[in-house]
């Protein structure tokens, strides 16, 4: 890193810090502390909560041969308790032959095409929920640890830049909802923070376990904007920004949301 | 071209095809889960009266999402060869159909409970009814009132 | 694939109530929602839940469109003896899984 490069890099994390209207850390609440006693209570014990179903799933998908190679992700990778551990609050991470930043599914589907070499999983399969549930599981209580490098700022800034650009025919912010008014009432839900600490998570909306990007779709619709698709760079951009917003909050995986 | 008759008739098959729609263009809607909650207790009871007390009913009184709604019955018996719970059925006042559950007990359960999860399509009354060894029916309602969350997935905004 | 995910204590005193969770993978179709092109979605439910505790049944519930996806049925039986419960769920087009429980009575 050049002492130019450095610089810059040392400003723009200290603008990041100070934008006008952010969340100060100490104020920072995951959606958890925002929801019912009664859902809270869901998320809180495995026999109950509905996305351990998934979690099993992808627990016996881990241990289980695929692909023309004909090993299991458990092969390389040995115990997922251990060698999975922390994985999760790292994600979205940089990648060197994409030279950009992967989110946890792009990089369970990358390992499943590129070392298992097996058909592709579709993004939001259930095969795919199972196993990133049961990977970023091993985090559950781990804080979200995002490390910005110079190979990742550029994308920071460009996630930060779409949760602060006002979009759709509703011409709404990602922040003028969730920075500016978190916990107040739209119809009858309460807005969150947006912290991004218990994907895949299961909500009771969808009945079923989704992931961050499932949510993102739902938002822009909600704002009346196009939603991208799955794994769009725009949508990967906007997780490392909202996954570095919420640095040191702990991973819920599953969580329940409303 | 569409004309402005063709357009008509469009409009109105696809209103005719729209749940909501026609929940709101039916008049007897209300009356007709009336008489199908009736007719769902008359099953269960026959001619038989149902006493108020003994069965204890919880539900949050506001919820967040009708798709899933904590929904726990207990029934205070001795739950003996004697004298238990025979059986534990829960009722809807609004929803598409009156039934959710009917649960078939004995002194075996040790207590006679049931804890799960229900699905609720409006604010409206929720009733269980416990069935005796002795024959006699026990009931409790409760009110629960369903919020509506915004920024539903599919634009059902 | 875990179809289903059963709680009951591993141990028990003779003639203690012991709680059991159960959890069943099921969307449980109410067969009253349709698709964005209008058509109805058929109904695909599970309709009963039968625990037995070795043979015997112990509980047993009829289940409705109006039960959750994913339904969970929580209850007590009273721990009589060391053995298995076996837990059913059967429905729409076919559905049918088991899953089994130990328990140690002491």
């Amino acid at each position: 890193m050049s002492l130019r490069t450095a610089l810059l890099f040392a400003a723009s994390l200290l603008c990041a810090g100070a934008g006008a209207g952010e969340i100060p850390p100490s104020e920072r609440r995951s959606g958890y502390d925002l929801m019912s006693r009664e859902t809270r209570a869901i998320q809180d014990d495995d026999a109950t909560n509905p996305g351990m179903l998934w979690v099993l799933d992808g627990e016996a998908l881990w241990n289980r041969k695929a692909g023309a190679v004909g090993r299991a992700c458990a092969a390389c990778h040995g115990d997922a308790r251990t060698s999975m551990k922390g994985v999760a609050a790292r994600y979205p991470a940089f990648d060197a032959a994409l030279r950009r930043p992967v989110n946890l599914e792009e990089r369970i589907k990358l390992c499943r095409s590129e070392r298992q070499k097996a058909p592709p999983l579709a993004f939001e399969s259930r095969d795919l929920l199972a196993l990133t549930a049961y990977v970023a599981r091993q985090s559950r209580g781990l804080p979200i640890a995002i490390v910005i490098d110079e190979r990742t700022l550029p994308f920071l800034d460009a996630g930060r830049e779409a949760f602060h650009r006002r979009q759709g025919q509703l011409n709404l912010a990602c922040s003028q909802c969730h920075d500016d008014n978190w916990g107040r009432r739209l119809a009858g839900s309460l807005i969150p923070q947006a912290h991004p600490t218990g994907y895949p998570l299961y909500r009771l909306e969808w009945q079923g376990l989704g992931s961050l990007e499932r949510r993102l779709r739902n938002c822009l619709i909600g704002i009346r904007a196009e939603p991208y698709a799955f794994g769009a760079p725009e949508f990967v951009d906007l997780e490392l920004y909202l996954m570095w917003r919420a640095n040191g909050m702990k991973i819920e995986t599953p969580a329940v949301r409303p | 071209m569409t004309t402005r008759r063709e357009f008509l008739v469009l409009a109105a098959t696809s209103l005719a095809l729209s749940e909501a729609a026609r929940a709101q263009l039916d008049p007897n809607l209300a009356a007709n889960r009336k008489a199908a909650f009736q007719e769902a207790l008359r099953r269960i009871v026959g001619d038989t009266q149902v006493r108020r007390g003994r069965v204890k009913l919880q539900l949050p009184p506001l919820i967040d999402n009708g798709n899933s709604v904590p929904l726990s019955v207990a029934v205070e018996s001795p739950m003996t060869e004697a004298d238990h719970v025979r059986a534990i059925h829960v009722l809807t006042e609004k929803n598409p159909l009156p039934d959710v559950a009917s649960v078939r007990l004995g002194p075996r359960a040790g207590r006679a409970t049931l804890s799960t999860r229900v699905r609720l399509a409006d604010t409206q009354s929720v009733t269980a009814i416990a069935q005796m060894s002795d024959g006699s029916f026990w009931s409790d309602s409760a009110e629960v009132v369903v919020t509506l969350s915004a920024c539903l997935e599919e634009g059902l905004i | 694939m875990a179809r289903a995910i059963v709680n009951v204590p591993a141990r028990a005193k003779r003639g203690e109530i012991v709680e059991v969770k159960t959890l069943a993978q099921h969307p449980m179709e109410t067969g009253f929602r349709r698709t964005q092109t209008g058509e109805l979605i058929p109904r695909d439910i599970i309709r009963r839940f039968t625990c037995t505790y070795n043979g015997t049944e112990v509980y047993r519930v009829d289940l409705h469109p109006a039960m959750s996806a994913n339904p969970l049925i929580a209850f007590s039986t009273i721990a009589t003896e060391t053995g298995t419960l076996a837990f059913q769920w059967a429905g729409d087009n076919g559905y049918s899984v088991t899953e089994t429980a130990s328990i140690r009575v002491e």
